[in-house]
């Protein structure tokens, strides 16, 4: 199919849009003057200025600590939920359960946050990491079992029920044959829940306390103040990441695609 | 058997799940219900219907509640706007060309969010970027106010939220039969006349997923109207946030966010239903 002149000219005016503003905070990101706005020459020297400022240090590993723990612990309840949820039948409470699942992944993240918070109050928890830990779980779990579910509903249910028949414990037939089906979904979810909980400002900024600061916390305070040299250069770190992470785990995927089919093949050469 | 396996598998990590989802959910609605623990009631006796008077009575509240839908209802049928036409153009795009084309689209999505609204900042201050080139071009001659307005902040939200409205349509236009145009065109309807008749129905679906999925986290919006907007700019989730932050009226921030929920019910359990449908459909 050839793509008309106006589907070509609204793809590039759509990707111009989503990419130049990421494109010129790169550039500036180089810029020698303080000025953001009037370049000044090529320069690296703000990138040197940010990793000697030890307050964006000490947020970037809160940062980084709270996305582990909070993305690891989101897969293992959202996988769970996720295989309630399509396995499960229908059960009591089904439909405040999937219900539960799906609104915080539209819920305004000013009311998960203050909500979370009163809770933490409420039975008198002292805020900080933990707190944000479990902030991030509760919400990044909904996401991962959205993931996970739409994995485990194309999935071919009579594999469990061979296993179960050859003689595998249900918990066995779990790890062994379920699991591994449903892999690149769980290990999407992870990074998923990972990546939300490293760009969360608002509801980390509601349940955290005043010894944890994170980086999307410490970019807001100087954000507010206007542009900065500095904060690009962050970002244009951050922004340059993702592209490898994204990057990587799509060539990844289509080559496990690739081995998989090829696999497919030789099976069915063999038979 | 299998009634262990569901028992022990399921009704476990339900608990577990439930009683995490649970929690936050029960915090966001006031006491209703008198049967709540000792603890969680006394923390929100501060929430009596006091609050919710005192919201009635101010009408910086009422305003802030009508400006937050007016931006969200303009800013999505924006978003529409843009992201139809590109999720058009993928799906007829050549196939071999689709994977990376999405994956383009998807890439703004895993970049942090706050750092996109940012990189508007410096591109619509006064002697920013855009000022900068429109000058250069000479279409204007004094520059342009457009951060802190509320323009910017329509710009905010139709740029972060763009991938949202162009994945649900883009994946109902990938579906459709191509055949099915060619059909309408047989039968003596332009080229116009088969979009509006034959595409735009096929992907209705994506258009109301897409839509939702825009609509309601741009209602309860923080960080674009702070950044982009100015003082102007009254957005519900701002308020809540000032309300808390600055003000620390933690009951009032609290009956702010019970009525947020309340409008969002709405939206919400429509999308839930549309998307229901649309997964019974498929079976």
């Amino acid at each position: 199919m050839r793509l008309s002149p106006f589907n070509v000219v609204s793809l590039t005016l759509g990707f111009v849009f989503l990419y130049l503003p990421m494109l010129i905070l790169v550039i500036y990101s180089f810029n020698a003057s303080k000025l953001v706005t009037v370049w000044a020459g090529f320069s690296t020297k703000w990138y040197g200025e940010l990793l000697a400022n030890d307050a964006f240090l000490d947020a970037a590993w809160v940062t980084l600590q709270v996305a582990v723990f909070s993305s690891t612990l989101a897969t293992v309840l959202g996988t769970m939920a996720a295989y309630v949820l399509v396995r499960g039948g229908r059960f009591f409470g089904r439909t405040l359960f999937s219900g539960m699942i799906y609104a915080p992944l539209v819920m305004p993240e000013v009311i998960t946050g203050l909500s979370l918070l009163l809770l933490f109050i409420g039975i008198g928890m002292d805020r900080g990491v933990l707190t944000i830990v479990l902030a991030h779980t509760t919400f990044s779990m909904c996401f991962v079992s959205v993931v996970v579910s739409s994995r485990l509903m194309t999935f071919d249910q009579s594999l469990e029920e061979a296993a179960l028949d050859l003689g595998a414990s249900p918990f066995e037939a779990f790890r062994l044959v379920t699991l591994p089906i449903i892999a690149p979904a769980v290990i999407s979810g992870w990074l998923l829940a990972f990546t939300l909980s490293l760009d969360d400002l608002v509801i980390a900024s509601f349940t955290s306390g005043p010894s944890a600061t994170t980086l999307p916390m410490k970019i807001w305070s100087s954000v507010r103040l206007g542009v900065s040299p500095e904060i690009n250069a962050l970002s244009t770190l951050l922004i340059g990441l993702v592209t490898v992470g994204v990057i990587a785990a799509s060539i990844a995927s289509k080559q496990s695609a690739l081995r998989a089919k090829r696999d497919e093949q030789a099976a069915a050469r063999a038979q | 058997m299998p009634y262990v396996w569901l028992l022990a598998l399921f009704l476990i990590p339900f608990a577990v799940v439930f009683k995490i989802s649970l929690s936050d959910i029960a915090l966001a609605i006031p006491p209703y219900t008198p049967t709540a623990k000792d603890g969680i009631w006394n923390m929100l006796t501060g929430l009596d219907f006091e609050n919710f008077v005192f919201l009635t009575e101010d009408d910086l509240y009422w305003k802030a509640y009508l400006s937050s839908l007016q931006i969200a209802f303009f800013s999505t049928f924006l978003t529409l706007c843009v992201g139809y036409p590109m999720a058009y153009a993928m799906a007829r795009a050549p196939e071999q060309w689709r994977p990376t084309l999405l994956m383009l689209v998807i890439l703004p999505f895993w970049t942090s969010f706050l750092i996109r609204v940012y990189a508007w900042v410096g591109i619509l201050s006064g002697e920013g970027f855009l000022n900068q080139f429109l000058l250069w071009l000479g279409v204007i001659s004094t520059p342009l106010t457009i951060l802190n307005t509320n323009t910017a902040v329509y710009i905010g939200i139709v740029y972060t939220y763009l991938p949202f409205m162009i994945l649900p349509i883009y994946s109902a236009l990938d579906r459709m039969d191509g055949s099915l145009i060619e059909a309408a065109e047989d039968l003596g309807c332009s080229r116009l006349k088969a979009f509006w008749l034959v595409t735009v129905p096929l992907s209705k679906n994506g258009i109301i997923a897409g839509c939702f999925l825009v609509f309601i986290p741009a209602l309860g919006e923080f960080v674009i109207p702070s950044l982009l907007g100015g003082s102007g700019t009254l957005m519900i989730g701002k308020v809540l946030f000032e309300e808390f932050f600055s003000n620390r009226d933690w009951p009032v921030a609290s009956a702010v966010a019970v009525i947020l929920l309340l409008i969002l019910i709405v939206p919400i359990v429509l999308f839930q239903r549309n998307e229901q449908r649309q997964a019974e459909a498929e079976k």
